[in-house]
């Protein structure tokens, strides 16, 4: 079953965007070279830039549509975003941030739903930090977890793994199998490192110059992509 | 040897209330004008920067003299003002409140500006992904890492309406009980012959009050500043 249905284009100086995909359930990996426009779709999918033409739809619902005039803004989409560098609020503990979400939308505290994706993600012991006295893997995992309690409909995942080194790398990698197969939430992860997406993709739609060019599965990765795990 | 007579408690008193409320009115206006400038592009930008840092360069007479025949009985604001909801400005505390509003003003606008200018806008967009509209990002996350910024502002505007002189007594006036502000009675006193104690101690409540802002200022800026970023 389609589950987000991608068709954008955007000029961006030098580079013509131009990308059309659809993702299903599971983990959808955008796969290309640094510059390819990868960062550029995902803002798009999540609100944050606005393409020049095209339509994005989620579910049964319409987010963009330039020829419909439809622009749902960003906190309305109910799209997890985890970024390449985190983005924890400073002036926030780790419980405030993970709880931003619930309270931005009013809803009532749910000790299960928290708890539950605590354990996930094993930050339980770091709730009361700031997100300065956490390492970088950690950081992570508590951006995951809060974009993961807004309760999305999708998640984004861009190149979360790319400011951390080999051994962080390593050990935050199984908290996102374990969250494509246990949280039940279609993922997008962007990255350009062939060994992340060997362990987390389901489907590799590979980009290149802000065009696809080839959508399937991991048949797709070819041994002289980018390789930094192994 | 602080043996203040009634009439100097009242010139103290006087004074705090009118920088507290002129800051306090101020800070409002501080933080939009300065989110406008340090956010936007419009239309006569440079305009309004010009304007809000005119009091700053202007002679303060010059200011208080402006604010008379704008916010006064007869000016055009002042008027206005009246009729519709009989608010007086000239020759009442209010005024001088106003006057020192106006010459703190661009000592506010400063560092929130430069504050909101520094915020790193990314964070902003991650409040937006998880759910906070425009005005809940601005009060959750905008503001709060502006919070050294404005502290600093709110400081600086409340010591300049402590020692406004030429302004106020253009607008309003030296009314002893209503408008005689620490530094109007220390003039008046240094003017009558044997006013020199009263004078005295004046300054030196003066002296003691600016030093109190500026080490609150000094150590509410560096708590924000620690609880944010660490040390």
């Amino acid at each position: 079953m389609i589950v987000l249905a991608v068709d954008l284009e955007k000029q961006l100086g030098a580079l013509q965007l131009s990308v059309r995909f659809e993702a299903a359930g599971g983990a959808t990996a955008l796969f290309g070279p640094s510059g390819a426009g990868k960062t550029s779709v995902v803002n798009m999918i999540a609100g944050l830039l606005a393409p020049d033409r095209g339509s994005i739809a989620l579910d049964d619902a319409v987010l963009f549509d330039s020829a419909a005039g439809i622009d749902v803004p960003p906190h309305r989409r109910r799209i997890g975003y985890v970024f390449q560098e985190g983005r924890l609020f400073p002036h926030l503990s780790v419980r405030q941030n993970l709880d931003y979400g619930r309270r931005m939308s009013g809803r009532p505290r749910e000790a299960k739903d928290f708890d539950r994706i605590a354990a996930l993600l094993d930050i339980g012991h770091l709730l009361d930090r700031r997100p300065r006295m956490l390492s970088g893997g950690e950081r992570q995992r508590v951006a995951v977890g809060r974009a993961l309690l807004t309760r999305p409909r999708l998640l984004l995942l861009d190149e979360p793994l790319a400011s951390l080194d080999t051994g962080h790398k390593r050990e935050i990698l199984p908290y996102l199998v374990r969250l494509r197969d246990d949280a039940g939430i279609p993922i997008v992860y962007v990255s350009h490192m062939r060994a992340e997406v060997r362990r987390i993709a389901t489907t590799v739609v590979r980009l290149d110059a802000g065009r696809v060019v080839a959508t399937g599965g991991l048949e797709l990765l070819k041994e002289t992509d980018a390789d930094a795990l192994e | 040897m602080l043996d203040l007579s009634p009439a100097e408690w009242t010139a103290v008193e006087l004074s705090l209330r009118i920088a507290i409320v002129a800051t306090a009115c101020a800070l409002p206006f501080g933080i939009a004008i300065g989110w406008l400038l340090a956010r936007k592009k419009f239309w006569g930008k440079t305009v309004l920067d010009g304007l809000v840092h005119l009091p700053l360069v202007l002679p303060p007479v010059v200011t208080g003299y402006l604010l008379l025949i704008s916010f006064g009985r007869r000016g055009p604001i002042g008027a206005f003002l009246y009729d519709h909801f009989g608010i007086v400005f000239s020759f009442r505390w209010t005024g001088a409140a106003l006057a020192c509003g106006v010459m703190g003003f661009p000592l506010m606008i400063r560092p929130i500006r430069l504050a909101l200018e520094t915020i790193d806008r990314r964070l902003e967009d991650a409040a937006a992904t998880l759910g906070a509209n425009d005005l809940l990002v601005f009060f959750t996350v905008t503001l709060p890492l502006a919070l050294p910024g404005v502290i600093a502002g709110v400081m600086l505007c409340f010591a300049r309406a402590l020692g406004e002189f030429g302004a106020t007594i253009t607008f309003v006036s030296n009314i002893p009980g209503e408008t005689q502000t620490i530094s109007a009675a220390i003039y008046t006193f240094t003017q009558v012959p044997g006013g020199d104690a009263a004078a005295g101690r004046l300054v030196l409540i003066a002296i003691v009050l600016s030093f109190t802002a500026l080490i609150a200022s000094e150590w509410l800026a560096r708590r924000a500043a620690i609880r944010f970023h660490g040390e």
